[in-house]
């Protein structure tokens, strides 16, 4: 039973100076989106436990802390050394945030071919509020839950991808959140758009990034519109302070003959939820929904995903795996619903973790919902301890337990990493997972198979 | 070289070896033949330190040492090698890579500057050729979908690479074809020398055809029940083990 007094609502304060954000603030149809997302937060507050699909996470830990929307004051603190997922560089183009607002001296945009734009949300605000009109919201669009409702109603920054018909960008694209560089606890709403149109192709690279220490809170929402036979392929990694809660919610429609691939690293927070919902709504539509999680300590980590198969055709692959040390927890929920129209449609799910101690702990919830009646779907979820014959195997052969115990880890992984075909991408992915490992004095170079 | 004496072993609680003495001479090729259970593999395990092999009572003396403390890397690193009955597939990491850091963990070990790719690559070369390992085989990663008989040349591959003086063979001829068993008694007969033990476990005589023991011991029922020379594998093809197995009985 839920009453209102079940309800945690943290940042009312937030929510009631939101008009005055000034991103948008002359903006009748973004003034009137706030006020309706402020009054669904209003009656929903946070997720508890008591629902189905927040069980396993609870966010009352949000409420410890009282937190101060970012302004674009607290953009301007001084980053010491710039964060990159490259170790050789990136060749493609950048926008770098600060605290939550886009810091345009530290990023470089320009390098993106004829065709393409990527701006902070303000200034797409200013330049052409009716593309933003045409697309905030209409991806994003549900009304049900609290944390999109939430960013509706708070949002203080985000990005805009949009890549116009037939444009194929080369170099992934970075875009950079580096948190926790203030004095006190800020949170941050960013809200992007992705939009590509038909026959477009594009890599991105989201990294969220904690430097310092101390608590912040960041709720993204990022909204992806896929046209017709258009490709994204976009990694996240997150890699926030420990202080750190990091909730996200990123929807994607993906139309006829295009392709979504997603592949989210997650190493940092004390807590973190990635929400992914992809609306499959046009014959030959696929999308490949992948993730790891490395927890330690008492982080926790929780990923949650739901593919629609609407139209005949479609096709989805999912695979997450995770190693978990410590009191670490993991969260896997993930749903393929085959609509009744469906037919021929493909859904894998498989959800694989690795626990490295006895105080470790993962929820996993593979699930297939199905209403047409010619599909090819398979799901599955294991979990287990480090393997101890291999182990033995390694040590017998001069390989000193903690390096074994290393290499058993990376090759847990390797599945997942393969999924991931853009070199550059590769390399970084890899390289981040090598200096989380318990013992670093693996030289991790050519691990995988050549 | 080797000096086992009074050995008691239990795995979960359940004694396997019960009073085993043997005794391995340097330069010298041993064969350990016994009924299927008797703890031919729980005694190559033991040798080779595997955790949860509890020895109980006895002694392991290895080059006058004992080594029954002793972590398994670092037995691998003093020179003992045991060739898997069952070797384990590991996927992800490369074969080349695992070989590299397999031998750069023993040199370590050993004080000896490690081996950088290229150096290694050299030496790995004249390894492979000698044990008609494919190139394939080296870039896949470690056992991974590799045939019975693949796994096996890939651990005589890692024993010449590492060099030991003490080499355990837990039935490295199963599963082998005519060719693939002369290919691999070579190699095994190559790392022979005066001052190189071999332990070869095997059901089978064919195997003491190509890599001939000084002597053959039987195993049964946790404890040396007979040592001969090389004559008492043909005798026990001939007999088998009823003998023994009766006699532990
Ligand atoms: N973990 C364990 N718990 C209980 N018993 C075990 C365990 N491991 C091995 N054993 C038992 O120990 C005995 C010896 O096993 P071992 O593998 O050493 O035999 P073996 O001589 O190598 O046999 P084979 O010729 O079939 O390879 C067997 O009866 C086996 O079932
Ligand atoms: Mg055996």
């Amino acid at each position: 039973m839920t009453t209102l007094t079940d309800n945690i609502l943290p940042f009312s304060d937030i929510l009631a100076a939101a008009s005055d954000n000034p991103l948008g603030q002359d903006l009748n149809w973004l003034q009137n989106m706030r006020n309706a997302n402020g009054a669904l937060y209003g009656d929903m507050g946070l997720p508890t436990i008591k629902l189905e699909d927040w069980k396993y996470t609870n966010l009352t830990s949000l409420t410890d802390t009282s937190y101060r929307s970012a302004i674009e004051a607290d953009g301007a603190a001084s980053i010491d050394v710039m964060p990159c997922v490259f170790q050789k560089g990136n060749p493609g183009a950048r926008l770098v945030f600060v605290n939550g607002m886009p810091r345009l001296d530290l990023s470089t945009p320009d390098s993106l071919p004829y065709g393409v734009t990527l701006e902070p949300l303000a200034q797409v605000a200013l330049r052409d509020p009716a593309f933003l009109e045409s697309h905030m919201g209409k991806v994003a669009d549900d009304k049900d839950r609290s944390l999109l409702a939430l960013n509706g109603a708070a949002m203080n920054s985000g990005y805009v991808l949009h890549v116009s018909k037939g444009v194929v960008i080369d170099s992934p694209i970075e875009i950079v959140f580096i948190g926790g560089v203030a004095e006190e606890p800020l949170a941050n709403f960013p809200r992007n758009l992705i939009v590509l149109e038909e026959n477009s192709q594009a890599d991105i690279v989201v990294h969220n990034v904690g430097v310092g220490v101390g608590a912040y809170f960041v709720n993204s929402v990022n909204e992806v519109s896929l046209a017709q036979s258009s490709r994204l392929r976009m990694f996240g990694v997150q890699e926030d302070a420990l202080e750190a809660t990091n909730v996200s919610t990123t929807c994607v429609n993906v139309s006829k003959d295009a392709r979504f691939s997603n592949f989210n690293l997650s190493l940092g927070g004390r807590l973190s939820r990635h929400e992914t919902y992809v609306a499959l709504q046009g014959t030959g539509a696929d999308c490949k929904i992948d993730g790891a999680y490395l927890m330690r300590g008492r982080q926790h980590c929780d990923n949650t995903l739901r593919i629609d198969h609407l139209v005949p055709d479609t096709s989805s692959d999912v695979l997450f795996k995770g190693v978990l040390d410590d009191e670490s927890r993991a969260v896997f929920q993930g749903k393929i619903v085959v609509h009744r129209d469906a037919q021929r449609s493909d859904g894998q799910m498989h959800n694989k973790s690795m626990l490295l101690s006895d105080g470790a702990e993962i929820d996993t919830k593979p699930e297939l919902e199905i209403y047409a009646d010619d599909v090819k779907c398979s799901h599955g979820a294991a979990s287990g301890h480090v393997d101890e014959t291999a182990l033995f195997y390694m040590r017998s052969r001069g390989i000193p337990d903690a390096q074994a115990r290393n290499l058993l880890i990376q090759s847990f992984l390797a599945q997942s990493l393969d999924r991931v075909t853009v070199d550059l991408i590769n390399d970084a992915l890899l390289e981040k997972i090598t200096q989380w490992l318990p013992a670093t004095c693996y030289r991790q170079q050519e691990w995988i198979e050549e | 070289m080797l000096e086992i004496s009074g050995l008691h072993v239990s795995v979960d609680g359940k004694e396997i070896i019960k009073g085993l003495d043997l005794k391995l001479e340097t330069g010298k090729v041993h064969a350990i033949m016994g009924p299927n259970g008797s703890g031919k593999s729980t005694l190559s395990y033991v040798i080779a330190g595997r955790d949860g092999y509890e020895v109980t009572a006895g002694d392991i003396l290895f080059k006058g040492k004992s080594i029954i403390d002793l972590k398994p890397e670092d037995r691998a690193a003093e020179g003992i090698f045991l060739a898997f009955q069952y070797p384990v597939e590991i996927p992800g990491v490369a074969n080349t890579t695992f070989l590299r850091e397999s031998a750069n963990a023993v040199r370590r070990y050993r004080g000896e500057d490690e081996l950088d790719a290229m150096q290694f690559i050299r030496i790995l070369r004249e390894k492979v050729k000698e044990l008609g390992v494919s190139d394939d085989l080296l870039k896949r990663a470690v056992n991974t979908g590799f045939s019975g008989g693949e796994k096996k040349r890939n651990e005589i591959l890692q024993m010449s690479v590492l060099e030991p003086s003490l080499c355990v063979l837990d039935e490295t001829d199963s599963g082998l074809d005519i060719d693939a068993l002369k290919v691999v008694s070579e190699g095994v007969n190559r790392l022979r020398s005066p001052d190189n033990t071999m332990l070869v476990i095997t059901h089978y005589q064919r195997l003491l055809d190509y890599i001939v023991p000084d002597y053959v011991h039987v195993l049964a029922d946790g404890r040396i029940q007979r040592t001969g020379g090389k004559e008492l594998a043909l005798e026990l093809e001939q007999n088998g083990y009823a003998e023994f197995t009766n006699a532990a009985a």
